[in-house]
């Protein structure tokens, strides 16, 4: 449907632009899941479409965030990428090769390039499993240092980048705090020396102070490691801060894509305008300046999304045509997409 | 007089690891119609305070071991476990963060709406369940005769929560708590909510405090505001004060360490570094002092008093005066 092929265009204070080198492809990605009904002999009545022909690219060495709401269909775009759901049907072309078509050995070379980090440190470490262990595991699994004296040297080294005593090799999960914990996750993914990195809500759980910690670890190894992120997450002011580009979804749509401060100072979809509206900024004068346009209604439910654009029953802006034509995303300007037939 | 007037309350939970003072001589004051806001991160004591405030801190192993509680004329600590059930969802609602856990799976809408204003004010069920279906209109619920019949499941994440305000209103309550009402909520419906929220208690009069570790929601929402910290009140003020003007440096590290959406990227965000203090180790001296950059040898030896620094601003340290240069650099 679209496909988005766009030379970075922005400029960032901070980041080295010109990211130009494709490291993920994703084309016409959809992820249905079925809805059975019957206990003997299950038929298919109905599909929830949590992603719904979505493409974009990610760039090697930048930071594309995914921004939506509960249900929009960010999280389930990782998984398909991480390939820990088969996709409906679509493909991830990761460095050059369509990674939906790998069977599972061939995806064992992948899934070392392609790494992960969850929201919650609480359940996404093992309780029984020591720090130095879980950090160990990977690289035991795929015989990445076969030497258990290196592979030592190595979760010491790793647990150091990321901000942590060496002591805490030693230590179970359930004797660290949530940031302390969030920082062994991400030494984690960073034992595979990995290329990519999908952070779903990775600092979600964390209170301000702490994380603020971690947004600046996440951004240090990015720069130290040539690291690639997909940083999916609800907190726009996180957004904001750590992303090149942005991605914003509703209902297994990408509505609108561009540069950060293009799109945060520059929103054209009515619904991106209306879900920065809705997030409060800590400045009380601000705050009391600004007109709160509040959306109305709810999320509709993906298993029967409204015809022509998906957010039209609740959009300020929709007329007839808007319930009858699907948008496109379409490149309004340079390197700013928007999936809307009135902007 | 003020609505309700916290005195050096004292909270603290007798554990196998020691005792955790949770709660270690906060004061603070509501007035009649004003909404109030205590931020603070994770184990800083606010939603104890909300708890002690309602009586409902489990024993064992919590305990309100110290200070009173003036609400409305009387001495809640003092009343007896019948005479607090009268006030508990009558004068003070309560409105909670996880909409789901805080509603009855297995009773209706309706029998959930009704039950407070049977037992407290004596309706009978027809006019009980006709202020329900009235409340539930206020709070933005469509359809609410049909709505009373359904349960908890049947509705959305932000549908419960208006739910839950509608319970917290019933009995025409003078004061109502809202403990992270919208942490668990999308920030479209969480606007809602507030805004809900805001024009309710504005209208009927009623004080709220509420209880957030969002800058942005009481930014948006609250005219005074209390910053917690390992179980204390470290700084208070009206908002425009606490954001422009803080005189406390946990306060600035907080407002140094969070991302803004109106901002561009800087180079970095400046986080406080170290992690909040175990509770049950607390010493004498500022329990802020291992993370503060402004820490002399004096805030070892006590803990710096809550003092005004201007009518309506007070602050709990040391080195209040002399942050100035640093606020500058982050206010501008």
């Amino acid at each position: 449907m679209n496909d988005v092929t766009v030379a970075r265009q922005g400029t960032r204070p901070g980041s080295s632009d010109g990211f130009e080198e494709v490291l993920v492809d994703v084309k016409n990605l959809k992820m249905y899941f079925p809805i059975t009904e019957g206990a003997f002999i299950p038929r298919v009545v109905a599909h929830v479409k949590a992603v719904d022909d979505v493409s974009f690219k990610v760039f090697k060495g930048e930071t594309l965030g995914i921004v939506g709401e509960s249900g929009c269909g960010k999280t389930t775009t990782g998984r398909c990428i991480l390939q820990l759901e088969k996709a409906t049907s679509g493909e991830i072309i990761f460095d050059g090769q369509d990674i939906t078509k790998l069977n599972a050995k061939e995806m064992i070379g992948v899934r070392k390039r392609i790494q992960v980090i969850f929201q919650d440190p609480y359940s996404s470490l093992n309780p029984r499993m020591k720090v130095g262990e879980i950090i160990g595991e990977p690289m035991k699994v795929h015989n990445l240092i076969p030497d258990e004296a290196d592979r030592q040297k190595r979760i010491l080294h790793l647990l150091n980048v990321c901000g942590l005593a060496s002591a805490f090799a030693d230590r179970y999960p359930h004797e660290m705090s949530g940031g302390q914990r969030q920082r062994v996750g991400i030494a984690r993914a960073l034992a595979m020396d990995p290329e990519f990195i999908i952070c779903d809500e990775a600092v979600s759980a964390l209170d301000v102070s702490i994380q603020a910690q971690v947004i600046n670890l996440l951004e240090d190894l990015r720069d130290e490691f040539d690291l690639t992120y997909l940083f999916i997450s609800h907190d726009l002011s996180v957004v904001r801060h750590i992303c090149h580009r942005v991605a914003v979804m509703y209902l297994g749509n990408l509505v609108e894509l561009a540069d950060g401060d293009e799109l945060f100072d520059n929103p054209l979809h009515p619904y991106t305008r209306l879900l920065l509206n809705a997030v409060p900024i800590p400045d009380p004068d601000i705050e009391k300046a600004r007109a709160h346009e509040i959306i109305k209604g709810e999320i509709p439910s993906p298993i029967n999304p409204p015809s022509g654009c998906v957010f039209h029953p609740r959009c300020p802006n929709a007329v007839d045509n808007c319930s009858k034509q699907i948008p496109q995303l379409r490149e309004v300007k340079p390197g700013h997409w928007v999936a809307c037939t009135e902007v | 007089m003020a609505l309700l007037e916290l005195q050096e309350l004292q909270t603290q939970f007798f554990t196998s690891a020691g005792t955790v003072k949770a709660v270690d001589g906060v004061s603070y004051s509501v007035e009649n119609g004003e909404t109030v806001a205590v931020v603070g991160e994770s184990g800083s004591g606010k939603s104890v305070t909300a708890m002690s405030i309602m009586r409902l801190i489990p024993w064992p192993p919590g305990k309100i071991v110290g200070g009173s509680i003036q609400f409305d004329g009387k001495d809640l600590l003092s009343l007896s476990d019948e005479e607090m059930r009268k006030i508990r969802g009558r004068d003070i609602g309560m409105i909670f963060q996880e909409p789901m856990t805080s509603l009855n799976p297995v009773l209706t809408i309706g029998m959930q709406l009704t039950e407070p204003m049977i037992a407290h004010l004596g309706m009978s069920e027809d006019e009980a369940m006709a202020k329900a279906s009235k409340l539930l209109g206020m709070v933005g619920i469509s359809e609410p005769k049909r709505r009373l019949s359904q349960y908890p499941h049947h509705l959305s994440g932000g549908m419960r929560q208006r739910v839950v305000i509608a319970m917290a209103l019933a009995c025409d309550p003078k004061l109502i708590i809202a403990d992270e009402p919208t942490t668990a909520l999308d920030v479209t419906i969480q606007a809602q909510i507030l805004e809900l929220m805001k024009n309710l208690t504005r209208e009927l009069g009623v004080a709220m405090i509420i209880i957030t570790h969002n800058l942005g929601v009481v930014a948006r929402y609250a005219d005074r505001v209390n910053v917690m910290y390992a179980g204390r009140i470290i700084e208070s003020g009206t908002a425009q004060e606490i954001y422009h003007n803080p005189k406390h440096p946990y306060t600035l590290a907080l407002l140094k360490s969070v991302p803004r959406m109106d901002k561009q990227r800087t180079d970095k965000l400046d986080p406080v570094d170290g992690q909040p203090p175990d509770l049950t180790r607390l010493d004498g001296g500022c329990s802020f002092r291992p993370r503060c950059r402004f820490a002399t040898d004096e805030c070892a030896k006590s803990f710096p008093p809550l003092e005004e620094v201007k009518p309506g601003h007070a602050s709990a340290c040391f080195q209040k005066n002399n942050l100035a240069a640093e606020v500058k650099e982050v206010v501008g």
